[in-house]
């Protein structure tokens, strides 16, 4: 390689790194405040030693403990609780829910505090994982039988 | 080692290298995006969990995987430019990326058909979603920057320059969901364990990639033809190619 395509070539890299880095220190300090949710550990225990105050708005992701979905008769109420490792955050929420939503799915509810492990939420979304598969294949490796949202017994 | 490439530098070997390929690359993306289509969205069995709207990732994974992917293709041939000073690769840049703004504006929005069934919303600023936008914009932009001036010789050392900064964006939009908490679950197939999907699954939409890659590499080749006649319009063998026309 010539002496002027090498020093093209550095100056092209170098470039590059030095936009990688400047990149990397935006990212590592914007890192808090790019996660798009709390998980309900980070909401109870509070997240690199800042408790989210009551009142407060927030995104919180779980999973939902199956057997806590309660439904109000007359309304579109429902109340469920989620949990990722051991905490569990109380969720309210009034509205319709993605087709997705079932007992052990995780879920991401945008809302405010209310209490210290109560959310009134004002959206629910959904979160599925990355795995696909056959109902008939999925009932055989997880036991997990797919259940059409109408004929959800909850 | 590179001897055999060097021809190609000249604009009209390139020109006539991309008349015999297209024919290749345009079969081959019929084939495959039909036999990939029809197996996917009719054959294919339906997910334990979202039923047949999961269906739409035969078409949502292949352009989003692409889109990078021809991101990373703009960006070699903009360093090719600005390094070894060719512009034939300048002009590879200038047409890759139309084709690849197409490509990401179709993956985000197959997306959001995808996300309003299934998570409950078109859009969340989750970083997965942020940096594929980013995506979007880096590509105008390199199309911008690059029609923006008049010598395009300045033009498209400009557009390289942007195309390669942008590079940076790629591992971000690959590894986004594994660094932050997202809505969007994490890659099912290009990861190095084995693939999350059902093989009668991943098959269709494995035939899907190729038939997309192909079609991307036809349009790109025909882009990149224009692009050559519209800045060697002077040159004799363009006009000899008018007067045949």
């Amino acid at each position: 390689m010539n002496p002027r395509r090498k020093s093209r070539l550095t100056g092209v890299l170098a470039i590059m790194l030095l936009v990688a880095g400047a990149i990397y220190m935006v990212l590592s300090a914007l890192s808090e405040n790019m996660d798009m949710f709390l998980t309900p550990s980070e909401v109870i225990q509070g997240k690199n030693g800042t408790v989210p105050k009551q009142g407060q708005r927030l995104k919180v992701g779980g999973m939902v403990i199956p057997g806590t979905v309660t439904r109000d008769e007359e309304s579109l109420k429902v109340a469920f609780s989620l949990t990722d490792t051991g905490p569990v955050v109380r969720v309210e929420y009034e509205g319709l829910l993605p087709d997705l939503f079932r007992e052990g799915q995780g879920i991401v509810v945008t809302g405010t505090l209310a209490a210290a492990d109560l959310v009134i939420a004002d959206e629910v979304l959904a979160k599925h994982d990355e795995e696909y598969m056959p109902p008939e294949l999925a009932e055989k490796m997880k036991g997990i039988k797919h259940v059409k949202p109408q004929d959800a017994t909850y | 080692m590179w001897k055999w490439l060097h021809p190609y530098a000249k604009t009209e070997q390139t020109y006539f290298l991309c008349q015999r390929l297209f024919p290749w690359f345009a079969f081959l993306a019929v084939i495959a995006l039909l036999t990939g289509c029809v197996w996917g969205l009719a054959y294919a069995p339906a997910d334990y969990q979202q039923g047949d709207s999961a269906r739409i990732m035969y078409v949502h994974v292949p352009t989003a995987i692409l889109s990078m992917s021809t991101y990373a293709a703009m960006a070699i041939a903009a360093l090719i430019g600005l390094v070894w000073q060719i512009r034939t690769a300048d002009m590879a840049v200038a047409a890759i990326a139309p084709v690849g703004a197409v490509v990401t504006l179709l993956a985000l929005l197959t997306g959001a058909a995808w996300g309003k069934p299934m998570w409950g919303t078109w859009w969340v600023w989750d970083a997965r979603l942020t940096s594929e936008l980013i995506l979007l914009f880096m590509y105008l932009g390199v199309w911008a920057l690059y029609h923006a001036f008049d010598d395009k010789q300045t033009g498209g050392k400009a557009a390289g320059l942007m195309a390669i900064v942008g590079v940076v964006n790629l591992p971000i939009i690959h590894y986004s969901v594994e660094w932050w908490n997202t809505l969007h679950q994490g890659a099912s197939i290009t990861k190095f364990a084995k693939p999350s999907i059902a093989p009668e699954m991943l098959w269709p939409l494995l035939i899907n990639l190729f038939g997309l890659a192909m079609a991307i590499g036809a349009l790109a080749l025909l882009s990149l033809q224009n692009e050559i006649l519209r800045r060697e319009i002077k040159r004799p063998w363009v006009q000899k190619l008018g007067e045949q026309a």
